[in-house]
């Protein structure tokens, strides 16, 4: 193991997997001579030249149409679009051709891609800057999505991801470019989508987050422990398609009480879902209305104090757990 | 005029020009009779320009096209049975019933899709050429629009792309001086669609899509360009729909006149009329011809129409690649079952429940199938013996609107 960050994590999958299978590249704006806009494809270019770490112009619609067309051909893209906002410009692309295609030519296609974007809000870059957009991919049949939140998950997701014959929308978060974690060095450790992290076990209530807000769900779980006794189970789904239903309705059946964190918007979200999927499959099981913790109704402010009141912080995860206690504390 | 070509080529060209009106014509009155749902978009009047392309084309070389593709994919070499097939949406069609007449594919044959998107195939387009070049393949890919793509934004991102990257690639715009209704001069400021590249620095060349001949040997240019030079041309192809957008078109906003002038064009006509005054061929080849496209297409109507409904326990096949080793796909959520490991394929009991109350609503396979054509009014620009076949007609106006 070495301690990394996750973004040189993901910058090993990334080339750890182009030494390995030479269909694999890397496209995007700034990827090469500029090293990624976060740093991600820092040495890329030095290591496998131009041919495979590909400058591109700022079309992202035809970036990733690109990447589908060399799926389609053989090629294993990786591209990567500066920011999960600009994704809103592929759009097109992702949903109508890359996750389209392989079910509307029955099977005839396939689109072996990774579309790689970092979102999420808390550097003041206001309302074009800072969005959470898992909820919009989870939506598309077709599309695998996964949103690590540990330079470990980082590393061996992508890696998985690469190699996967499926289009993956890789969701990454800005504000966890730079968090250290234990990585596994063994080049073909790989973690299979569809298994969440049990990151606490605990009794009395489940709290499921993703990205950063699976930081924030354990930093809130050491608070309920120490100041109000109650002991979370916090699980990190780490892929939201598939989604590992089985884990987190095992822990709620164990808890009888959820609350879910994410830092995208309130209405149609991961939250919005899950807690949907929870309600059909374990309402029995449930002992209060599930919680669901998540970004302000709003575009993101650009003002620092209107930012951080518009995200989900650890006191918000606290008291929406405590609620779900209500009256059995 | 380019010269006619020896004898068996011109009975190549003729008799695929023939087979694509002959299917097309026979499309239409399927979908008169609901055979065929969604949206038609016939090619009928564009043949010399689908053919000319594939004339040119090399085995390996790709084919991507628009949403009007029933005959480039037969150009292609696509059985005529499997695309009657697909548009009466039973398993044998080249989609297996998922796609429809819009989404014709067939990778054997390297036509690598119709789509549905204005535009959407472009950059898809310039991916394949840069898989071919990253692979140091030969292979070039043809990629056909129509004139309204040309204002979509990736017909500029594209064209950027493909220019920048040398890629091994040909546009070729199918200009029926329409998008869907809106003419040429009403919806792009440059009219000349040749010149519309150029500040991308891909050079262009119009020519007469009538004339299958004119448009084999300038793809044939365009694709050694691409081949040996890496520089990607492109070509607007001056041609006409004889029929409406879709067969859903009141056809208002062209005047007769200006239909009758370019029927007098017809390029098969022309084409058979030139190589039998050459005494290339003879009538009695031409009428050969004919007869064998009218004997391909009924038996290709008589195949689809014997081709089982897809089955409901693949409504999600394909949906995911599962032989990939990264995991497995949940199927269909709302199902409370459990649905992992070794079932991931398979299609949950509470999720079939689902599928079969829905499918019982499209009626039994010989009945009558659900089809828009069995709303609305009745629809212009298709044959009047439709009338006879029952209420089956027309695509409803609502639905219209909805369309690229």
């Amino acid at each position: 193991m070495a301690e990394l960050r996750m973004r040189e994590a993901l910058r090993d999958a990334m080339a750890e997997e182009m030494r390995r299978d030479e269909a694999v590249f890397v496209m995007g704006e700034d990827v090469g001579v500029f090293q990624g806009a976060f740093k991600v494809t820092e040495g890329l270019l030095d290591e496998f030249g131009e041919r495979r770490v590909r400058d591109t112009p700022i079309s992202e619609n035809t970036i990733v149409g690109t990447g589908v067309g060399a799926a389609m051909a053989g090629l294993r893209p990786v591209v990567e679009l500066m920011t999960v906002n600009f994704a809103l410009l592929a759009l097109d692309q992702i949903v109508n051709h890359a996750a389209a295609i392989p079910y509307m030519f029955n099977g005839q296609a396939r689109v072996p891609m990774v579309v790689r974007m970092p979102g999420g809000g808390g550097h003041q870059l206001g309302p074009t800057h800072s969005h959470s957009f898992e909820a919009l991919f989870l939506q598309v049949p077709g599309l695998l999505v996964a949103c690590p939140s540990t330079p470990g998950d980082g590393k061996a997701l992508l890696k998985a991801a690469i190699r996967d014959d499926n289009p993956v929308i890789f969701i990454e978060h800005e504000s966890l470019y730079g968090r250290r974690g234990e990585v596994s060095e063994d080049e073909e450790e790989i973690l299979r989508f569809g298994q969440a992290a049990m990151r606490r076990e605990g009794s009395d209530v489940t709290i499921v987050g993703i990205l950063k807000m699976a930081h924030v769900a354990e930093d809130a779980a050491r608070v309920l422990a120490h100041e109000h006794g109650v002991e979370a189970e916090v699980i990190d789904p780490r892929t939201l398609r598939p989604l590992d239903l089985d884990t987190i309705l095992a822990s709620v059946r164990k808890t009888n009480r959820a609350v879910i964190v994410e830092e995208g918007w309130p209405h149609g979200g991961v939250g919005a879902n899950l807690a949907s999927l929870i309600t059909e499959q374990a309402f029995d099981d449930l002992d209060a209305p599930v919680q669901r913790v998540t970004g302000a109704d709003v575009h993101m402010p650009y003002s620092r104090r209107l930012e951080q009141a518009a995200i989900p912080h650890e006191e918000h995860v606290v008291k929406a757990a405590l609620a779900t206690l209500e009256g059995s504390i | 005029m380019a010269d006619l070509p020896d004898a068996s080529a011109c009975y190549e060209l003729l008799a695929r020009m023939a087979l694509i009106r002959r299917f097309e014509e026979e499309a239409g009155r399927q979908y008169q009779r609901a055979k065929a749902g969604g949206f038609l978009h016939l090619g009928i009047g564009e043949e010399a320009t689908i053919v000319g392309v594939s004339a040119a084309m090399r085995e390996e070389d790709y084919l991507i096209g628009t949403y009007r593709t029933h005959g480039h994919a037969i150009a292609r070499g696509t059985d005529p049975r499997h695309v009657m097939a697909e548009l009466f949406g039973r398993v044998d069609g080249t989609s297996g019933g998922r796609g429809g007449s819009m989404h014709i594919f067939d990778a054997e044959h390297r036509f690598m899709g119709g789509y549905g998107i204005v535009g959407g195939n472009l950059p898809i387009a310039a991916g394949l050429a840069l898989a071919s070049e990253y692979k140091g393949e030969d292979a070039v890919t043809v990629c056909m629009f129509g004139d309204g793509a040309s204002n979509a934004g990736n017909f500029g991102e594209t064209m950027n792309l493909a220019a920048l990257w040398r890629l091994p690639v040909l546009f070729l715009v199918e200009n029926n001086l329409y998008g869907m209704g809106t003419s040429v001069e009403r919806h792009s400021a440059q009219t000349d669609l040749s010149k519309k590249a150029e500040g991308y620095g891909i050079t262009g060349q119009r020519i007469d899509g009538m004339d299958v001949l004119a448009v084999r040997d300038a793809v044939a240019e365009g694709i050694r360009l691409a081949r040996e030079e890496r520089r990607p041309t492109m070509l607007e192809a001056f041609t006409y729909r004889f029929r409406g957008h879709s067969a859903a078109d009141p056809e208002v906003y062209r005047e007769r006149e200006e239909v009758e002038a370019w029927q007098a064009k017809d390029p098969i006509e022309l084409f058979a009329r030139r190589c039998v005054e050459a005494e290339v061929l003879g009538e009695r080849e031409v009428q050969e011809v004919r007869d064998k496209a009218e004997e391909t297409v009924l038996a290709a109507v008589e195949f689809a129409d014997s081709s089982p409904e897809p089955a409901l326990d693949t409504l999600y096949e394909s949906l995911y690649v599962l032989d990939s080793d990264a995991g497995w796909y949940a199927v269909d959520e709302r199902s409370p079952e459990p649905h992992r490991g070794e079932h991931e394929d398979r299609m949950p009991d509470a999720a079939r429940e689902l599928a079969e109350a829905g499918a019982a609503y499209a009626g039994q396979p010989d009945g009558p199938r659900p089809n828009p054509a069995e709303q609305g009014d009745a629809q212009e620009g298709v044959e009047p013996e439709v009338a006879e076949e029952g209420d089956a007609s027309p695509v409803a106006d609502e639905v219209e609107e909805a369309e690229h």
